[in-house]
């Protein structure tokens, strides 16, 4: 059986029209494929991740133009629901950020920032992202 | 007691995700952790007597462990650290990560 | 003391982050004591291994190529996986397959690999602990 990870992620929208994809994101669902046993939890602005309804029309250079443009709340729920990765979301930084809990993919889970230590204790791995 | 290594590399002049780091630090040890935060980088700006950094000095009275990385400190020219705060090799982290303590990154 | 076998996940390019600094300054150090090191080079860390990089020299502080000595990582890297020889424990520099290629920076030190999340994901099965340094 594959350890427990917890992955706090924080770094949002970093290269993400870039790579057409959330990096460690990505990796989550890479490593899922792989027989990985991953969590995610969405802290700091990471948390604008799950605001459904999200995504600018692909980049254009010159002639050149972007196809396959990136929507964050669609690879959230791409982890949810076809990875069974679970994503918990700080509802401290959705607050501060005037996000409402109506404008949050319902896939999602939220928790307190004062549960993260009990959480943390649950996994054996737990890192930073 | 389980133990975790928080490694901070911001510092938090520039930097206000340090509080959510520090907050972490303190709710790990309310939960009967043993943490230690190991300041790397700009990180160490923080650790002057005369910084204004009073989460870090609350840190260490609630019983947080914290250490600067001397490279770090010596880099910056800081040679006189605030109390509660002593000087550490970089080899304190694989002190930690081999004894399998939770080790983090912020 | 006990040899351990300890991941790091890697994500900086070089040149760019003091990230770097500190992430070999804890590779070195782990390898100095002899454990076994995975590394997984994701994004613009399977740059560090590139093979291309090139020293420098200073011009405006008069240094010329031999005098400046310029850092490269793909020195700090072959220099890393040279100590784990000496000491006899390994390294195990694996750059993200897919990182690589879209940077263009398929040759890579000798000694390190390409490789996958499957990579990491294997690492971290099979490590005594693992930490990641994550890029900003």
């Amino acid at each position: 059986m594959a350890k427990k990870t917890l992955n706090i992620v924080e770094s949002a929208y970093r290269a993400v029209m870039e790579e057409q994809d959330d990096t460690i994101l990505w990796l989550m669902a890479a490593m899922q494929g792989a027989g990985a046993a991953h969590t995610v939890v969405l802290r700091g602005n990471a948390v604008n991740y799950a605001v459904a309804g999200q995504g600018a029309p692909g980049l254009t250079v010159g002639r050149w133009k972007q196809t396959q443009a990136p929507r964050m709340d669609r690879d959230v729920l791409d982890l949810v629901e076809k990875r069974k990765i679970p994503v918990l979301v700080i509802q401290e930084d959705l607050a501060v950020r005037g996000i409402q809990k109506s404008e949050v993919l319902a896939e999602v889970e939220l928790i307190g920032i004062e549960s993260l230590p009990a959480l943390m204790a649950e996994f054996e791995i737990v890192s930073h992202w | 007691m389980p133990r975790y290594l928080l490694i901070e590399s911001r510092d938090p002049f520039e930097s206000n995700d340090v509080a959510y780091y520090f907050d972490l630090a303190r709710g790990l040890v309310a939960a009967d952790n043993e943490v230690t935060l190991l300041l790397v980088q700009n990180a160490v700006l923080a650790a002057r007597p005369a910084a204004k950094v009073p989460a870090l000095r609350a840190l260490i009275a609630g019983g947080v462990t914290v250490l600067a990385d001397d490279f770090a400190l010596k880099e910056r020219g800081i040679v006189a650290l605030a109390d509660g705060v002593a000087s550490a090799p970089i080899d304190v982290v694989i002190d930690h990560l081999e004894s399998g303590h939770k080790t983090l990154w912020h | 003391m006990t040899r351990k076998t300890i991941t790091f996940a890697l994500m900086d390019p070089p040149y760019e982050s003091e990230n770097l600094t500190t992430a070999f300054r804890i590779l070195d150090a782990a390898v100095r004591r002899g454990h076994d090191v995975n590394v997984f080079a994701y994004e613009g860390a399977a740059a560090l291994a590139f093979v291309r990089q090139a020293a420098h020299p200073n011009p405006v502080h008069g240094k010329d190529l031999a005098t400046e000595n310029h850092p490269t990582t793909k020195e700090q890297v072959a220099a890393l996986l040279a100590l784990a020889a000496d000491k006899g424990c390994k390294v195990d520099w694996v750059n993200c397959g897919m990182c690589v290629d879209e940077r263009g920076v398929g040759e890579s030190v000798p000694g390190t690999r390409r490789g996958s999340p499957g990579d990491f994901h294997d690492f971290c099965e099979a490590s005594d602990n693992v930490l990641v340094i994550p890029t900003r």
